[in-house]
């Protein structure tokens, strides 16, 4: 499985949605099911994962900190 | 050695202060305790202190409180319609457990009222003015000299039990000059490190946090016993009072600041006329001095308490002495041309004396 | 694979009280990366205020002092003053720093406190539930204005970062918005040179961050986040009022 991109802390997430707005590829979706919290929380599906440029954009956008982002390092093994 | 300065109870106040260490001082200009802020602007642009003279009383106990929180000893100044400006700042500084020195040059009021001598603010000092109920330690100044030791004590009792002190006074003694003698400080070896005050972490792994707000599941509460219980040490340990002629009095006359260096004269008559009147003078209004009283009214059942006010103090004697003791109150309502006159007490006196059993 | 964004570490690792899509956090850790930026952590001191920010030590891994409602500027004197070697910012919303603090705001300005202010203008009172706010746009429903901020009533928004830029004491000010990427990372930007001007002792530097209150608006997050772009900014526009080099 490859290493994502974009992790998402869930559990933390309270699905406002400003993430989607964010990302400039629309990678980002809402779920369906209800986190802990009570909220249907941000998810970023692993095929998108190799479509993302880990721009950061929806982690800069996000009020409650909980988008980590990784970038693939140039010439570096994946 | 000490040295000896002829100076004005209001000076005194702010050379005690610079004695104890204080060099952060907040203020705002109001008849008649301007001589401290005044005092303290030449004096703590040349100790590299801060000087700050505020916007507002409210911006002024506000810095106080921040400089308080850093962990230094610093004051502010006003007069009554003043104090009352601070007292949500001194609310706060309470429930956030800040020591801090504010004085109050008490003038006559309701309202603008007037600039004269007066003590009608004993309920607000020491019933607090602030709200949510918490205590802070009040001292009552009579002389030049107790501007001076009294500023230096509340710094003290204020560290010691982390909590705001007031200084009450009025022009009667802050404007009157008379020798004082400059008494070296040092610190009480035995007061607590500030390990509550703000510092930027540094070196810590732990935050500190100076705040009043307690939301969790019985934190108030807690918080709040806590505060109760120091109040309750500075009640046991802390009480201050002057006392003269009480071994075989049949009459104490008792009143404090200005109001008792009146009566003390009329005392001084009465004991001339051969009368056994004693005196009995609360230095620290809170704690109040209830033990001396207690004591005192064993034996005598008749007091004269004098104010510069309809009658304040007197509710806190009332609640101080032996049951079987009588109170009898002298006081006028602050304002020009009201301040008693040693005949006139005397004359009170006289009326009372004798009286009880 | 290498880390291109996390949580700053001045910023604690823990959820916040904030509503679903409110900005504080975001604002927050605006914040928490210009500390870590300076590496100023372990010398700064907050001065939290009243209201839904009231809980910055809750957020931020640092000394906190709090103030009374709208004091803030006149704490952060007191503390920035007894100790000018470290690093000191208020962080106040908009009932807290334009209507009862407007006093301690103007005047610690005024005087060139070398502290950073941190000004959240989401154009309600949060915490208390919605009110009518110094910086209600007209026309807007609150709690405390069910018809509409009727100006011949009510007077109009107070346009803060201007007012404190005309202040001779003002070295820095600005307003900013995060409603969109590219506007978060200008207060990104923004909120750090206002920490590099107190850094440097240059003075009074005041940062306005528009953001949304979509609880109180009543409004989603997108919704309540359009309206800062469409509404706010053209009343709040955006901009550097104040810069003294």
């Amino acid at each position: 499985m490859p290493s994502m991109k974009v992790v998402i802390d869930e559990a933390r997430c309270k699905g406002c949605a400003l993430c989607t707005l964010a990302c400039p590829k629309k990678l980002i979706r809402m779920s369906e099911k209800l986190n802990r919290q009570g909220f249907l929380p941000a998810v970023f599906p692993e095929a998108c994962n190799q479509d993302c440029t880990s721009c950061a954009l929806c982690a800069q956008m996000c009020p409650d900190v909980a988008i980590t982002v990784q970038k693939e390092e140039k010439g570096g093994a994946q | 050695m000490s040295e000896r300065q002829l100076v004005a109870g209001n000076i005194a106040v702010a050379m005690g202060a610079l004695a104890a260490g204080c060099r952060h001082y907040f203020g705002y200009p109001i008849t008649p305790q301007s001589d401290i802020p005044a005092y303290m602007s030449a004096e703590l642009r040349k100790l590299g202190g801060t000087f700050i003279q505020a916007e507002s009383e409210i911006a002024s106990i506000n810095m106080l409180l921040g400089a308080s929180a850093c962990g230094f000893r610093a004051m502010t100044s006003s007069s009554s319609p003043g104090i009352s400006l601070k007292q949500e700042g001194i609310s706060y500084m309470a429930g956030s457990e800040l020591p801090g020195l504010i004085v109050n040059i008490c003038r006559s009021g309701p309202g603008l009222g007037g600039i004269d001598a007066s003590q009608a603010d004993y309920f607000q000092s020491v019933k607090t003015g602030g709200h949510g109920g918490y205590r802070t330690i009040v001292v009552a100044p009579a002389s030049v000299q107790e501007m001076y030791d009294l500023t230096i004590l509340s710094f003290d009792l204020s560290d010691r039990y982390r909590m705001p002190a007031l200084l009450l006074a009025d022009s009667l003694v802050g404007q009157m000059k008379e020798a004082l003698e400059l008494k070296p400080y040092t610190l009480p070896s035995d007061l607590p490190a500030k390990e509550w005050a703000v510092t930027g972490k540094l070196w810590r792994s732990d935050q500190r946090i100076v705040k009043s707000l307690y939301l969790g599941e019985g934190e108030l509460e807690q918080h709040n016993w806590k505060l109760w219980r120091r109040a309750e040490e500075l009640k046991e340990k802390e009480q201050r009072s002057e006392g003269k002629y009480l071994d075989d009095a049949k009459l104490i006359v008792t009143g404090f600041g200005s109001a008792a260096r009146i009566a003390k004269t009329a005392v001084e008559m009465a004991r001339e006329a051969g009368m056994q009147v004693g005196f009995l003078r609360p230095i620290t209004l809170f704690p109040f001095p209830e033990k001396a009283f207690a004591e005192a009214t064993v034996s005598c059942k008749q007091l004269l308490c004098v104010e510069l006010s309809t009658g304040q103090m007197v509710e806190d004697v009332r609640l101080s002495v032996a049951r079987d003791a009588e109170v009898a109150f002298y006081g006028r309502p602050p304002g020009t041309g009201s301040l008693p006159t040693p005949e006139e007490l005397f004359a009170q006196i006289q009326k009372h004396y004798g009286k009880g059993a | 694979m290498k880390t291109v964004f996390s949580r700053p570490a001045s910023l604690k690792d823990v959820a916040t009280h904030f509503c679903p899509g409110c900005q504080h956090g975001l604002i927050h850790r605006l914040v928490a990366d210009a500390m870590d930026h300076f590496g100023v952590q372990q010398q700064t001191i907050g001065v939290a205020s009243v209201g839904c920010s009231v809980f910055l030590y809750e957020y931020f891994d640092i000394d906190v002092v709090e103030a009374p409602h709208g004091r803030a500027p006149a704490v952060a004197t007191g503390v920035k003053r007894a100790r000018p070697e470290s690093c000191v910012f208020t962080y106040q919303g908009d009932g807290d720093l334009a209507a009862i603090g407007t006093s301690e705001i103007i005047h610690a300005a005024n005087r060139g406190e070398n502290f950073t202010a941190l000004f959240v203008n989401n154009t309600t009172y949060g915490m208390t539930g919605g009110q009518m706010a110094p910086t209600t746009l007209p026309g807007q429903r609150s709690l405390t204005s069910p018809e509409g901020r009727d100006v011949a009533l009510d007077g109009y928004p107070m346009r803060m970062a201007e007012v404190i830029a005309a202040l001779d004491g003002t070295a820095y000010s600005v307003r900013v918005a995060v409603n969109s990427p590219k506007n978060i990372l200008a207060a990104g930007k923004a909120i750090k040179k206002a920490f590099e001007y107190q850094l440097e002792n240059k003075g009074f530097a005041f940062v306005e961050v528009l953001s949304s209150c979509p609880t109180n608006w009543g409004m989603d997050a997108l919704a309540a986040n359009e309206r800062v772009e469409t509404e706010m900014i053209p009343y709040f526009n955006l901009g550097t009022f104040k810069e003294r080099s």
